[in-house]
């Protein structure tokens, strides 16, 4: 496999990244990077992290980083988790330095662990902190229980003074959402298993409405809605698809959330080089942070309405002939 | 009527779907067995995932029926607790 760290990929631009990855020989892998400068979203060095411990380091052929923002990466922890010495040498900056290193979690215990420390890291209001603890909480639980991965989530966030913005980005290298899907769906594209697995109230672990004990189908609908009523962008790539929800209009006052995630404003791949797993990213302005109390209304709304409707759709008369 | 305290065991913010899923087990159940009525605590518990609370309630609902909530009570919940206690009541009443 290789993998080009480039001049810039944030969820807007990061295509490109995604197309030039190349997945082929997939016991190797050859990192390399642009020479003068990379500016990268969280979720591009959680997605190298991720090869990287799949791989193990005798398996890594990484390139001697020239760029002048090297030491980004040697303080996000990528060279520690490539198992790589990088001689970069940095000064450690006060905890508040407002981004999370790369952290594997790899249970229950060290996410609720890493969850209590990561707001301080962050120095989140109360009220930015809600939405991002709930997001990184059921990201974390869907790798733990759908993944299959024995490396668990790998994950890194970074806040940007500039935009006002946390990035995060989580990423693993289990089954992927097409082969968790089809547990107990028909899904027979990766696109149409994000879509699925985008859409309230459909998991892979029962066909049954309401879903089972432990899963309803409901993390990542509540993780883009959280999203879209921010105006954010939100992006999830497994196997060869990609879906990303695009900025909408911030002008527009009645927000409207879709269960069909196709009917929100986005882009989409189908033939990206293969991911084996999932990988999402996700921006929240926190500029824009709409109380969450008010997404749990609008939330509220779709997805009983849709659960409805559904239920509407499997309901048969009997036919008198 | 038994109490049970979430903050103890869940802090300020309630995710992990294992703890939710030990108080329905140790706790809830078996005090809704001994038809006893059951007052679930959120005090100092300010936010809570879909996910805890699915793991929390939806099998009690599932296995006893929704009337079942007519023996459990929801008491010092946030404004965002309320909301995810109701998006979870609300969609396992609608399920098949």
């Amino acid at each position: 496999m290789k993998i080009h760290l480039p001049n810039s990929a944030f969820l807007g631009n990061i295509d490109p990244f995604f197309r030039a990855f190349d997945c082929s020989h997939p016991h190797k892998l050859e990192i390399t990077a642009n020479k003068k400068w990379i500016s990268v979203h969280p979720v591009v060095l959680s997605m190298v992290a991720a090869l990287g411990l799949k791989i193990g380091k005798s398996n890594i052929d990484c390139e001697k980083m020239e760029a002048a923002s090297k030491h980004y990466f040697e303080r996000m922890g990528l060279f520690k988790f490539l198992g790589i010495k990088s001689d970069i040498t940095i000064t450690e900056h006060e905890p508040a330095g407002r981004f999370i290193p790369l952290t594997q979690i790899k249970n229950s215990t060290e996410l609720t662990k890493f969850i209590t420390e990561m707001v301080p890291l962050l120095h989140l209001e109360p009220k930015q902190a809600e939405p991002i603890r709930y997001i990184v909480s059921e990201l974390a639980r869907n790798v733990l229980e759908h993944s299959q991965s024995e490396f668990g989530a790998i994950l890194s966030a970074q806040y940007y003074q500039k935009s006002n913005t946390i990035r995060i980005g989580i990423a693993d290298t289990g089954i992927g959402i097409k082969k968790s899907i089809n547990q107990s769906h028909s899904a027979p594209t990766d696109l149409e298993a994000i879509r699925l697995a985008l859409t309230p109230g459909i998991t892979g672990t029962t066909r049954k409405e309401g879903g089972t004990e432990f899963n309803a189908g409901a993390g990542l609908f509540f993780i883009k809605s959280i999203a879209k009523v921010n105006h954010d962008f939100f992006l999830i790539y497994s196997g060869k698809a990609m879906y990303k929800l695009l900025k909408s209009n911030q002008e527009k006052s009645r927000i409207r959330l879709y269960a069909d995630p196709l009917k929100d404003r986005h882009s989409i791949d189908e033939n990206l080089p293969f991911w084996n797993g999932t990988i999402v990213g996700i921006d929240i302005s926190l500029d824009a942070t709409k109380e969450f109390s008010v997404l749990l209304d609008l939330i509220r709304e779709t997805y009983v309405k849709t659960v409805k409707e559904r239920k509407k759709a499997r309901y048969r008369r009997p036919k008198f002939i | 009527m038994k109490t049970i305290k979430l903050f103890p065991v869940t802090g300020s913010f309630a995710e992990n779907k294992d703890v939710a899923r030990d108080i329905r087990v140790k706790e809830i159940i078996p005090s809704i067995d001994k038809n006893e009525e059951v007052t679930l605590d959120f005090k100092y518990v300010d936010s809570a995932t879909q996910s805890f609370i699915h793991a929390l309630i939806s099998d009690i609902i599932r296995n006893y029926g929704i009337e079942i909530l007519d023996k459990i009570f929801f008491k010092n919940c946030s404004d965002t607790v309320k909301k995810i206690i109701n998006i979870v009541t609300d969609y396992m009443q609608e399920r098949d």
